[in-house]
């Protein structure tokens, strides 16, 4: 067991690309299920949008970089106002169920054989990040602390990722302060009150799912640089469901919540992976038991698993107040 | 229908690996070679055609004739690399076959340095039988009637289990599969974790497999559910475990079960019965048919049985029920056990007409909630109708879109809806926000 190596990774994946994307995303559902308790299940869409906003733009149309991420910008503001016109006025357990159907149909359309020339079928975009690394500051090579490091690339993406990380928490903490987000967490609280104050609860819903949206589908943009490349089952249900882990995990309605849960989950989910897989090598696992493609599903369940477990014992997660979860359906 | 044309594909495949590797053999050192074997099929069995002669025309002057033989290969040598003119002399293929399209007797081939190059000639009648459209919507309903029936048995649990608990479950797909799961172990005797015992017939298997599932369904009433009532955990709360637990199970399902699809072992490719345009293997009219008695004994029991009104009267308002007298936990306890053996139904019916996946029930979840939105949240028949409404328009909506679409189609509708309707068909307007 080479344990030097185990807690190398760990530590890289707790700032790594996976724990930036995670983080963004789970902002975004911050503002939606913290602040305002929508149950936004489709928030890979926005991921999804956003992503293919940029690399379509780039590698199907050959335009600018630039203009790709105000379209893919664009394309969640849109999407939020086509999720909430339908359903804001429902009962939450509506909102969750259309929100997941359209995230499923975003996924199922950029797939299809029958847009290929557009949206590239299953095997995605690539190659569109040029504009992106042309601005890299950091010089060719590695920086390596020991044999915890990221090459020049890795750098600049997760430079840029951890500021968009910064300036997001810092939104939603003056947008959380303000007049605007106490009327919001009212919403969360009782809906009817708010209503009799003479608010208009559903222009407030809607502000907040544009918000969220937008700031999720940052975590598309950092993901399709990073990888350099997109493809369609990237945003899954699964995906969804393991930024909700990370917000519930941290904490839900805290600033501070979805980063901290972005980077103790995937700091977990790279010890037992590479634990379990240096144990199958080494030979103290049985591979009767588990064999080293079953140590991926593992990783499935035991988020599952973590995700009940939270749900029923510390739904306020690690930094949450118990009081300021949408726990409730209305 | 689908697997009878997967079956028909995978033996031309066959076949065609073997003739590639057949070739291969004996021209290797001999140079350019153009070669293929005639076979008549006859019911499921291809019979090789002797006898019959082929023509290889091409540069260089080559014009020779090659004879097929008893196992009905033909070979010409041509030594060299070209385009060259392949034809079957139609006059000498024996009484009773011939050319599948007669017009394609002549077929201009590539042949590359150093390849023995396969030519296919079909013989037999054309599998491939051109529709109408009326044809065509005919059929499709009729697969669309089967695939509604069957999300239908999923759906009225799902309803029930919402309208007497409050609970969206996100896990009601992992219910499907565990019943097609159940069924496929036992029926090839491969229990997990457990020693091999031979296997029993696909109907003894399909009914312990549901009593299986009822198992399955009081288990997650007694040792989850009700507890979590007990403690008053909130709805949105509940929701969220049951997505917890939906991902545990799937991949749970995907670390015992392997990701292959599987067909059970009593059912593969089974023969097509035709109804005037309608052509449905046995299998799918048999599940038809059980899916319309269980859902009529169902609609029955709700209707008459005394369990079945209290079930009703939970649904409507769970205090008045409890303060009228009605054991509201024992309710919820049975509605558990038979919305679980309902899914686990739907499960086994899927799996004869699709094969058994670990996600299969996660695949079609989504049109689940479609089905049960339609129709009306909570409410039983709604998600009856709903489901057939749904079922009907994924297949028949093929005729216009492409078929990997087709679930597109499905949730637009279901968010077109929403819009208009947002009760559903059968909903009351005041259940909703």
């Amino acid at each position: 067991m080479d344990w030097t190596r185990i807690f190398a990774n760990a530590l890289e994946a707790s700032i790594g690309l996976q724990a930036v994307v995670f983080a963004l995303a789970a902002i975004g559902l911050n503002v939606h299920f913290g602040y305002t308790g929508l149950l936004n299940f489709g928030q890979s869409g926005f991921l999804a949008v956003a992503a293919y906003g940029m690399a379509v733009t780039v590698q199907t149309f050959d335009l600018s970089l630039w203009l790709g991420i105000a379209i893919g910008l664009a394309a969640a503001v849109l999407l939020a106002l086509l999720l909430g016109i339908p359903t804001l006025r429902l009962r939450a357990d509506y909102l969750a169920i259309v929100t997941i159907a359209a995230a499923e149909i975003i996924r199922l359309t950029v797939r299809s054989v029958t847009f290929e020339e557009t949206f590239g079928g299953s095997d995605g975009r690539q190659s569109f990040s040029a504009d992106f690394y042309a601005l890299n500051p950091f010089s060719e090579g590695e920086y390596n602390i020991g044999r915890f490091g990221f090459n020049e690339r890795q750098m600049w993406v997760l430079t840029v990722g951890w500021i968009l990380v910064g300036l997001s928490c810092l939104v939603v903490f003056l947008l959380m302060r303000s007049p605007w987000g106490r009327v919001l967490k009212a919403i969360r609280e009782d809906e009817d009150a708010v209503r009799s104050l003479g608010k208009n609860v559903y222009a407030y819903k809607m502000q907040s799912l544009i918000i969220g949206g937008v700031l999720g589908c940052l975590g598309g943009f950092i993901y399709g640089l990073g990888q350099n490349s997109i493809q369609p089952d990237i945003f899954g249900t699964d995906t969804t469901f393991f930024a909700y882990t990370v917000l519930i995990l941290g904490g839900a309605a805290r600033v501070a919540g979805p980063v901290v849960g972005a980077v103790i989950f995937w700091v977990v989910l790279s010890l037992t992976d590479n634990v379990l897989n240096e144990a199958i090598d080494a030979g103290y696992i049985s591979s009767s038991v588990i064999n080293n493609t079953q140590v991926g599903q593992f990783r499935f369940m035991l988020v599952g698993l973590l995700l009940m477990l939270l749900m029923i014992f510390r739904p306020q997660g690690i930094f949450g107040d118990r009081r300021e979860i949408a726990l409730d359906a209305r | 229908m689908r697997t009878r044309v997967a079956v028909f594909l995978a033996t031309l495949m066959a076949a065609l690996v073997v003739m590639v590797g057949l070739g291969a053999l004996p021209a290797a050192a001999e140079g350019e070679s153009v070669f293929g074997f005639l076979k008549n099929p006859k019911g499921k069995e291809l019979v090789p055609v002797p006898g019959v002669e082929v023509t290889v025309k091409g540069p260089g002057g080559v014009n020779e004739t090659a004879t097929s033989d008893e196992q009905g290969r033909w070979t010409v040598e041509v030594n060299r690399a070209g385009t060259f003119t392949v034809t079957l002399d139609q006059d000498t293929l024996p009484k009773g076959v011939t050319l599948r399209n007669p017009d394609a007797d002549s077929l201009k081939v590539p042949v590359a340095e150093g390849q023995d190059k396969p030519v296919l000639f079909a013989l037999g009648k054309s599998t491939r039988q051109v529709q109408s459209k009326w044809e065509q919507a005919a059929q499709l309903t009729a697969e669309g009637l089967r695939f509604g029936l069957i999300i239908a048995l999923a759906a009225v649990g799902l309803s029930l289990i919402f309208g007497t608990t409050g609970l969206t479950n996100f896990a009601h797909g992992e219910l499907v599969t565990i019943g097609a799961l159940f069924t496929w172990w036992l029926s090839t005797g491969n229990l997990p974790f457990l020693p091999d015992f031979g296997g029993l017939q696909f109907f003894p298997a399909a009914a312990i497999a549901l009593l299986l599932c009822a198992g399955v369904g009081w288990a997650n009433d007694a040792w989850l559910w009700r507890p979590l009532r007990r403690r008053g955990t909130g709805l949105i709360a509940a929701m969220i475990v049951s997505i917890g637990l939906g991902i545990f199970l799937r991949y749970f399902y995907l670390y015992v079960f392997t990701g292959n699809t599987r067909q059970y072992p009593d059912y593969q490719g089974q023969k097509g019965l035709s109804f005037g345009p309608i052509q449905l293997a046995l299998p799918d009219y048999l599940s038809m048919a059980v899916a319309v008695v269980v859902l009529m004994a169902t609609i029955l029991a709700l209707q008459r049985t005394r369990v079945g009104k209290a079930t009703r009267a939970v649904a409507d308002n769970p205090a008045l029920a409890a303060a009228s007298g009605i054991d509201v936990d024992r309710v919820i306890r049975v509605v558990w056990v038979g919305g679980a053996m309902l899914a686990g139904l739907a499960g086994i019916l899927l799996g004869l007409a699709q094969g058994v996946n670990f996600q299969m029930g996660f695949q079609i979840l989504l049109l689940i909630f479609a089905a049960v939105t339609l129709g009306g949240l909570g409410t039983a028949y709604g998600a009856l109708v709903g489901s057939i409404v749904v079922g009907l328009f994924i297949t028949v909506s093929t005729l216009w879109i492409p078929v990997e679409l087709k679930n597109v189609g499905a949730l637009g509708i279901l968010i077109v809806i929403l819009l208009v309707r947002p009760q559903g068909i059968l909903g009351r307007a005041q259940r909703v926000g």
